[in-house]
Order: structure tokens, then sequence, then C-alpha cells
């Protein structure tokens, strides 16, 4: 671009192929650097690499920290389970608590505290559950045959579901309503009919 | 002697490089061949985009068709031109010679043919697995196959580009150390190496399941493994992008690194520390312990966000300190203000740093955060997340550099030259409406991979997605991603018809403002003309030269500028950082 400025600091540029460098304008990217190229940071250099870094260790010791003051925490119980034993242990949870169908899938009303079944399979997700407002629940979710994406809406809460892992999440709904799961680990050409559903009775907030 | 043919080497008469023309035929041959595919790939994100606003497409071909698009812009666009820019960085910026041709080339016939049986598979429906192709979902055997040969195609391509450098060294053909950009094309290849080693485990074992030799791939096992190359595909994705920007620095402002060591020392942060980030993708899995996560997705104490800090300062300031040596000394932006804006090469720079700081490396480190995984596992928060790194980022710089190394190693004059200027602009342009729709889409909770957001095959259905915000979210991804199409459009047509209908020179430079080598000393020369010109004037006139009108607190500063912007961005990223978490705080309790 053409400059009206003056080019008061003015490069000294000649020197004949980009192998050679004198002064630093002959310098580059492109081209390989002085002998010594360690030199010494600015005073700028200096300050940014501190404060990165320092924002680099907040952001570590965050994950931490949220573990002390969220409530909102990553799952970490897990365990193996072969998906026979799985879908059996399904089976018994449904009959136990069933209290009724919607849609041709049975809906499951467990004690509150307790542990709840969730099995995913293609393509749905298995039984329909009915909890309690502000009670905790324990979710043994498993697949029965290939990987699924259980995602929690409108909550936004996403997991990965595995054959051959159960894994346990615990929840705590804090809001009544139905909340529709759908899959959204990429399952198979039905991927986009893989919902399920919680309901959540109790009181208003 | 040979009399008959040619000289194996010339010199280049814009950069003064020593150019092997079998290095030069190669590099062409593989970027040439990655921009096919960005072709072929741009026009499955046609209609994968309109498919969501009505085009009438077949679940199962949205699948095949995002399946394709995937792999075709994820692995081989983007590699072959890493590969064409490895095999151009070990010969041309090293004047020296490309090692076993006929290996090279040989490798380059594997590669094509791995593609096109990838292709096969994935466009009959045979290898609808997504790019992830996590088991037991299983395959055709010759999907495995393809990418498993184009993936050792690359590996082979690294093991070249290393004999090169070994070969340039051995023989002398430049003093001292490496020039930066190729140190940084050698932490890419580094970081290519092990992540395709893993990557050949994963796909191995599937390929392996796929013939009948083994049974079972315990899918935890491979998500681990996959996203070794999944993960690390991009990290040679983002050092070979980081290169490329030191090269455009060099190219369009005749720039040179401002602090050599730190920028060097960066890129080794980057080699030992990156791939632990890998274990984003498995955060909300079941199987792994809470230290294990926390040290891998932090990349052991951020170190690898580090040496990203560390380049989103030096190669402003590389810019920066270019620009004020140019002249533009006064305010702490006239060097941006004075930049040069219209040319290809330059805005590429700008807008790709741009975009892969405030969005991807932002919206990344927030993604890898433990807990704040839960909020955007599989939405399309991440799709918004990957379009902004490798398709803004990466493809946008090596648009930028194409505009450069298609005319210096054809010999040719870029056609187009005012359609380059406004492509970056443009490309750019739609992939923010892109990424920054798909980013909120995935806050609302819209899934990525599927076809139907209206569900409307489910016994159970979900309306979620119909009402509220989402269809207009939706139809603003599409806008979005149909002007970058655009913006693809004019890249491909610039590339094609300079190869096709350039004029052959021996002046490449032509139409394009070059800062480096000749162009370089000559815009030097006439400069100093010009200012003794004006030195004579002023001191008939009796003016005041204009002076440095930098704050003083900053008078020591290299790149004052810069520093403000830096910290800029870092009030952004803090401020991002809080709202993530007060999201997260509205979530139902979790544990
Ligand atoms: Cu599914």
């Amino acid at each position: 671009m053409a400059s009206d400025d003056p080019n008061d600091g003015a490069p000294t540029g000649k020197g004949p192929g980009p192998a050679h460098h004198g002064d630093d304008t002959e310098l580059s990217t492109l081209l390989p650097p002085r002998r010594r190229w360690w030199t010494a940071l600015g005073p700028d250099e200096r300050r940014w690499l501190t404060i990165a870094f320092v924002w680099c260790l907040i952001l570590f010791t965050g994950m931490y920290v949220w573990m002390g003051i969220g409530d909102q925490q990553t799952p970490i119980e897990s365990y193996r389970i072969e998906p026979d034993d799985f879908a059996a242990e399904v089976e018994a949870f449904v009959d136990e608590h069933q209290i009724g169908e919607r849609e041709g899938a049975a809906v499951v009303a467990p004690p509150p505290g307790s542990d709840v079944f969730l099995q995913a399979n293609q393509f749905a997700f298995r039984p329909v559950l009915q909890l309690e407002r502000d009670e905790t629940y324990r979710l043994l979710v498993s697949s029965t045959d290939v990987q699924h994406g259980l995602s929690l809406q409108p909550v936004n809460l996403n997991f990965q579901v595995l054959p051959g892992y159960l894994y346990v999440i615990e929840i705590t709904p804090d809001r009544t309503g139905e909340f529709p799961i759908i899959c959204n680990e990429y399952c198979g050409l039905g991927h986009h009919v893989m919902t399920g559903l919680i309901v959540v009775d109790g009181e208003e907030a | 002697m040979t009399t008959l043919t040619a000289p194996p080497s010339r010199v280049c008469n814009v950069t003064g490089f020593v150019i092997d023309r079998n290095g030069q035929r190669l590099a062409l041959a593989n970027v040439v061949a990655g921009v096919v595919l960005l072709a072929f790939g741009g026009s499955l994100a046609i209609l994968i985009a309109l498919q969501r606003q009505g085009l009438p497409i077949s679940d199962d071909w949205w699948y095949r068709l995002v399946a394709s698009h995937g792999a075709t812009m994820l692995l081989f666009w983007l590699l072959l031109f890493e590969v064409g820019a490895l095999y151009w960085g070990s010969t041309m910026l090293l004047n020296a010679r490309m090692r076993l041709p006929r290996l090279a080339w040989a490798n380059f016939a594997m590669m094509v043919v791995g593609i096109l049986m990838a292709q096969w598979a994935m466009l009959t429906g045979r290898a609808t697995v997504m790019f992830t192709a996590y088991p037991p979902l299983t395959a055709h055997w010759a999907y495995y196959l393809g990418v498993l040969l184009f993936a050792v195609g690359v590996l082979v391509a690294c093991i070249l580009f290393f004999t090169n450098v070994l070969t340039a060294r051995r023989e002398r053909t430049y003093e001292g150390s490496l020039p930066l950009v190729v140190y940084g094309l050698v932490a890419a290849a580094v970081i290519a190496l092990y992540s395709l080693l893993t990557g050949a485990v994963a796909y191995g074992l599937l390929f392996l399941q796929s013939v009948g030799v083994i049974e079972n791939v315990d899918p935890a096992t491979y998500r681990l493994f996959f996203w070794g190359i999944g993960h690390g595909a991009q990290q040679v994705n983002l050092a070979a992008m980081v290169a490329v920007w030191y090269a455009l620095v060099g190219f369009t402002l005749g720039g040179r690194p401002v602090n050599e060591g730190l920028s060097r020392f960066a890129f080794l942060l980057l080699i030992a520390f990156i791939h632990l980030g890998a274990v984003h993708h498995l955060l909300v899995d079941p199987g792994l312990g809470t230290s294990h996560r926390i040290m891998n997705t932090s990349y052991l104490l951020y170190l690898a966000v580090l040496a990203s800090l560390i380049h989103a300062f030096s190669i402003p300031a590389a810019m920066e300190v270019a620009q004020r040596e140019r002249g533009y000394t006064q305010r702490l932006f006239t060097w941006l203000k004075k930049a040069p804006w219209r040319e290809p090469g330059f805005s590429s720079l700008v807008l790709s740093i741009v975009y892969f700081g405030f969005i991807a490396g932002v919206t990344g480190v927030l993604m890898g955060t433990m807990q704040l995984n839960m909020l955007i596992h599989n939405t399309l928060f991440v799709v918004g997340h990957f379009h902004a790194t490798v398709v803004s980022g990466t493809t946008l710089a090596f648009m930028g550099i194409s505009y450069y190394l298609l005319p210096l190693l054809s010999q040719r004059r870029l056609v187009g030259v005012r359609m380059a200027r406004w492509q970056p602009y443009v490309f750019a342009g739609g992939l923010v409406i892109l990424t920054a729709a798909m980013l909120v889409a995935g806050q609302l909770g819209v899934p990525r991979r599927v076809a139907d957001l209206e569900y409307s095959g489910s016994p159970i259905g979900v309306t979620l997605f119909e009402t509220g915000p989402t269809p207009a979210i939706m139809l603003i991804v599409s806008i979005g991603a149909l002007m970058a199409v655009a913006g693809g459009i004019m890249y491909v047509a610039v590339m094609v018809l300079t190869l096709l209908k350039g004029e052959h020179t021996d002046r490449p430079d032509a139409g394009l403002g070059f800062a480096f080598g000749t162009p370089e000393r000559e815009r030097r020369a006439a400069a100093q003309e010009e200012a003794a010109v004006a030195t004579a004037q002023a001191t008939l006139t009796a003016e005041a030269p204009t002076e440095d009108r930098r704050p003083r607190r900053w008078a020591k500063f290299e790149a004052p500028g810069t520093y403000v912007l830096v910290l800029g961005f870092l009030a952004w990223f803090v401020v991002m950082y809080l709202v993530a978490h007060l999201n997260l705080a509205r979530a139902w309790p979790v544990g």
C-alpha cells in the first residue's frame, strides 16, 4: 500500500539472496534466524507471558474449585456390565415399578432416592421415567447395542452411553414438567427417531 | 550429463529460493488434489444445508452426505494441503532437493486410491458410520482400508519431509537453524506421526473386525485410540496453520519473528502437551477417573493453551513491528489501519487469527473444561466450534497462502486478483454467520448429526425444536453455510483459472503485494529514495518530521498495539468463561 507518511524508520534493505542477512530488516519468518536466536524477552512479551500463564493456572484450578462450589459435576462412577445382563436388570426394574404405558412405552415411577435404570438401544430410551421434584435419583445408564448419546432437554445435560459400560448419573430434578431425552450420538439410520422422556411431578416452584 | 532435460532446479526470481522441480511438482499436485476435494466437500455442504430448509433428500442420503462431508474436509482436504505444505517447506524454503520423488509419487497415488475407496463406500451407503466410526457400528471393509491407506500415505509424507530436512542439513543448503516456518512444520509433522499411529490402531482394529479376524472392539478403548487421531489431526492442523500464519506475515508484510526463541518455545510446548487434549472427547464417558480427566483435559496445566496464547501475541506483534519499520509508527493502531487490507494473503491472515482466537480457541477451552463439557457434548455447539477452528481458522489460512504458493510454484500469474481480494471477506463472513448460529443452537440443545429435528418418526414426539427460536437459527445456519460456500467457490475459481489460464511468467508476483525477496528489495529502494527527497524538502520548509506518538509508558514496548489487543482478547476470554459457568449453574444438580 502506498504510504503518504514519511518513512522515518527507513529500512536499509540491501543484500543479495534470501539466505543472507545483516541487520534486523533482513530477517524473516521464512529465513534461517541468526546463529544465536535466543534473546531476552521484551517488556511486553514478558508481561503477556506472565499474564497468560496465570490465566492458564486459573483455568486449571477452576475445575477443582467448581468441584467444591458447584452443584453440577461430571459423573465419574461407572462399571462394566454385559449388555444382556443390563437388559435383564432393566426388565426387572420395569416389572417392579411400572405404573402405566405411554405411546407403547412403559412408564415407571421408582421410589425417590432409588436406583433408576435407563436403557438406550436402537432407536429408543426406555422406560419413560416419572420422578419427583427435588429428589435425587441414581440413573444407571447403558446401551444394549451401539453407542448412543443421552441428551436431556431442555435442561441440556449430555452424556455418552456405551454398550458394556454402566454409567451412574446422579440427578436432582429441580423443576417440574416433561423433559424429553434425545439421542445425540449417531447410532444408525434411525438416529433421528430415538427419543425418551422424563416426567417430573411435584409442586410448582 | 543431462543436457536434453530441464535442470533439476531453478532459482525463483521473486523469492530468491532455489526451487527443486520435483519438490515443486509434488507440492503442487498435493495442493491441487486438496483443492479438488475442498470443492467436492463444499458441494456436499450445499446439499446438507438445503435439506434443513426443505430440499427433499432422504434421511439415508443425508447421513451419507454428512459422513462424506466430514471425511472429505477434515481428513482429505486438510491433510493433502498439509502434505503439499510439508514438501514445499522442506524443499523451497531450505533451497533443498526433494528426496525419493518416485516414492512420493507412488505415495500420492496410494492416497488417491484410499480416498476413492472410502468415498465409494460412504456414498453407496456401505459406510454410513460417520468420521468417528464408533463401534459396534460397522462399515464395509473398503471404508476402513481406504482411510488407512490415506493415513499411511500422510505418515510416509511426514517421513519424506524429515528426510528432506535432514538431507538439506547435511548438504548445507541453508545456514544455521531452520526458518521459523519450517520449524512450525516440523512440529506439525511430529504431532502427525503420533496422531496417525494411534489412528492406525483405531481404524486398524475396525478393519480387522470388518474382515472377521477379530470379533469385538471395546467401544471405550476404541474411543481413546480414535481421539488420538480425531483430535490429533486437528492439532496437526493447528501447528500447520500457525506455521502458515508466520509465512503469511513474511510474505505480505516482510515480517520477522519478534522473538525467535519464544515462538520456537511455543511450538515445543505444542508438541509436548497438545495430544493430552484428546481426552476432551471423553469427558462425559463412563470409565475415566477425575484426575485423569482434569490432567489431560487441561493439557497438564494448560501448557498447550499457553503456547497458543504466545502465538496469539507473537504473530500480531510481528505484523506490528514490520509495519512500524515501514514507517507507520504513529499511534497505537496506525500500523493496523495502514495495513494492506486489500491483499488476500493479509486479510486471510488477520481474519483467520481473529476468528481462531476469539471464537475457536475460547469455545475450545470452554468445551474442554471438565464440568462445562456436559452442556455441549454432541450438540451443534461442537460443530460450531470445529467449523471455527478448521474452516475459518485453518482453511482460511491455507486459502491465504495459496494465493502465493500457486503462482510461485506454477510460475503463472494469479488470475482473478480482484476476486481474490474479496474472497477472504466473503468466506469469513459466511463462517461468522454459520458458526455463531451453530453455537447458539447448541446452547439450546440442538443435537449434531440428526436428519430430522422435528422427530416426526418418534413414538414419543419431541417438539422442542419446531417452536421457539430454533427454526430461525437453523435458517441462519443455512444462510451462513451458503455464503461460506460462495467464498469457497471464489477461491477454487481463482486456483483453477490460474492453473489453466494463468500467463507463464518468471515474475509471478505480478498483481500481488509481495513483501519478500525481490519485490521487497525494490520497494525498500524506492522508499529510501522517496525518504531522501522528503528529508530534503523538509529541510527546505523546516517541517518537523512525524514523530512516534505512542504513549510514553509504552516507549520500550516493541508492539504496544498488540499488547493492548491481546489484553482485550483476554478480557473476552474471561467474560465467556464466567458466562459459561453461569449457564452451568442453571442446569439440574448432577454428579
Ligand atoms: Cu441413538
